[in-house]
């Protein structure tokens, strides 16, 4: 589905230059929930651009359906890190959904359906004529939610949504998350630093090297599909992989591609 | 609380509004009329004088010889100003590369006092109403540009890499993210031109004309029409103030979003 291949990436050039990413190469599934993690400062967002077509990467490729991305796709929605930046302030919640789909030429008709649907989906339904500045912070976050969601991509791109809310407002949105992957089938790449996220949220958890980044390690997280802010969180086997990642990421940050150690 | 106690309360609230407004004007002007009484000067009239004449000189068929053409060159040569303004504006704050190759150039016409273009225009144009716009429109479209210029170079890029993962482009890229980014600095740049081109207004109105407000009081003038000529003045005064209540009315609306915004951070 999404093929990730080789991918490097050097910003600048001569003596100034910075090897961001290295060597990446891994695959997303058709309708999987995978979640990225690493050290900080190790290139997560280099990645999430070149994976969005944002950025042009320096070698490798990346493919989505079999299709090499040169720009952004029109399959593929994103939502960053610093959501009071990436919504139009001067657009109410309606208007910051809907523009995108006007550029999709849809007809009001499904336009409208659309914006109900997903507003609804992130309970937001009798916000949609305020103004983003009028909401709170994990609220607005719903609201770039809501804006991918009515997009119906494919794949779904997230960098550190929750990295800026509040603890209580986060265990909100990624249960809100795990349900809208189920209910749209998207293919869902989750980029966050925080470890405990990464494993309640995945089917499968990516681990990066300290950069320049290469792809540490690759756990598969065989947690029940149901899964419950307080019963998952206490059941051994997260316990288990989350200290599994964590060992993971302090391989990574002594050095690159250094040898796993057995699962537990 | 009853409805009347509402109203009388909001009233009241009012009446300290206006009476905080009109405090000093009816203090200046008191002072003002002292003096003059006192002075005896033949220059200063007093404010009843200025107040009859006032009435007499412009409320006749001054008004549409003199004062609506001036009005409305000032609104043709503002307007043109901020076409000008916004599109160049927007132009060389998209391209980094044209805009290191013009701003030298700008910054070079920027220094030069719009007034002393008058006699040069004069030769060029002529003397008539494109003159007295050139005159304006040179002098207004500095801030417009300049500001236009910093809007939109402050485009945040977080937005602007949204408006490329969903596909907005063209126009809609343009009017909804460009525009609407830069609105804040292209309202202040507007703001300052307004000002401006009451100046340059009359400025172009004092050479070699013969009819219009900055006419009028230079001739005033030179004829000892003295409270006439402090009329004009006044009459100047009144139309700045019109004119940015009004432009006060049309920004608040436009940057209502802006205000919004800043009121939330501060709240923080």
């Amino acid at each position: 589905m999404l093929d990730v291949n080789g991918l490097q990436k050097i910003y600048g050039g001569g003596e100034r230059e910075v090897e961001a990413v290295r060597d990446l190469t891994f695959r997303l599934e058709e309708g999987e929930l995978s979640c990225l993690v690493g050290p900080s400062g190790c290139g997560k967002t280099t990645l999430l651009k070149c994976v969005a077509g944002l950025l042009r990467p320096t070698a490798g490729s990346v493919s989505l359906a079999g299709h090499a991305i040169s720009g952004p796709p029109r399959d593929m929605a994103v939502v960053f890190q610093e959501y009071g930046r990436s919504l139009f302030s001067w657009l109410t919640v309606r208007g910051n959904v809907e523009l995108p789909l006007k550029e999709k030429k849809l007809g009001k008709g499904r336009r409208d359906s659309l914006v109900n649907e997903a507003l609804q989906a992130v309970g937001l339904a009798d916000s949609a004529e305020s103004y983003p500045w009028q909401l709170s912070g994990g609220m607005q976050q719903r609201v770039a939610i809501a804006r991918a969601i009515a997009y119906e991509p494919r794949v779904l791109l997230m960098d550190e949504p929750f990295a800026a809310v509040d603890a209580q407002t986060r265990a909100d949105l990624e249960d809100l998350i795990r349900g809208l992957w189920k209910r749209f089938a998207m293919t869902v790449l989750f980029i966050t630093h925080d470890i405990d996220e990464a494993v309640y949220l995945g089917q499968r958890v990516l681990v990066l090297s300290s950069s320049p980044t290469v792809v540490q390690d690759d756990i598969a997280v065989d947690l029940p599909d149901e899964r419950d802010q307080l019963s998952t969180r206490s059941d051994q086997r997260f316990t288990a992989l989350r200290s599994l990642v964590y060992t993971e990421i302090q391989n990574a940050k002594n050095g690159p591609a250094a040898p796993s150690p057995a699962a537990p | 609380m009853t409805m009347a106690n509402t109203v009388a309360r909001a009233a009241r609230r009012g009446g300290v509004r206006v009476a905080e407004i009109l405090l000093l004007p009816v203090v200046l002007i008191a002072l003002w009329w002292g003096y003059s009484v006192v002075s005896a000067s033949y220059y200063t009239a007093t404010p009843g004088e200025i107040a009859t004449t006032f009435g007499e000189v412009w409320f006749s068929e001054r008004f549409m010889v003199d004062v609506v053409p001036s009005v409305g060159l000032l609104l043709a040569g503002f307007a043109l100003a901020a076409v000008l303004g916004t599109t160049l504006g927007v132009v060389l704050g998209l391209s980094p590369n044209t805009r290191a190759t013009v701003e030298p150039v700008l910054e070079f016409f920027r220094a030069i006092p719009p007034p002393v273009l008058v006699p040069l225009l004069m030769l060029l144009i002529g003397v008539n109403t494109p003159m007295k716009v050139a005159v304006i429109v040179s002098g207004c479209v500095w801030p417009v540009l300049l500001n236009t210029i910093e809007g939109v170079r402050g485009v945040d890029p977080v937005l602007a890499d949204t408006c490329r993962c969903y596909g907005v482009r063209g126009r809609r890229w343009l009017t909804t993210l460009v525009l609407r980014s830069a609105s804040p600095q292209i309202m202040a740049g507007l703001r300052q031109a307004l000002a401006i081109a009451i100046i340059l207004m009359v400025i172009s109105e004092m050479f070699a004309t013969t009819s219009g407000l900055g006419f009028s009081i230079v001739q005033f003038q030179r004829s000892f029409a003295i409270p006439e000529m402090w009329s004009g003045i006044v009459l100047l005064g009144l139309l700045g103030v019109t004119l940015s209540i009004m432009f006060a009315w049309v920004e608040r609306r436009v940057l209502r979003w802006y205000h919004g915004v800043r009121a939330a951070a501060r709240d923080e």
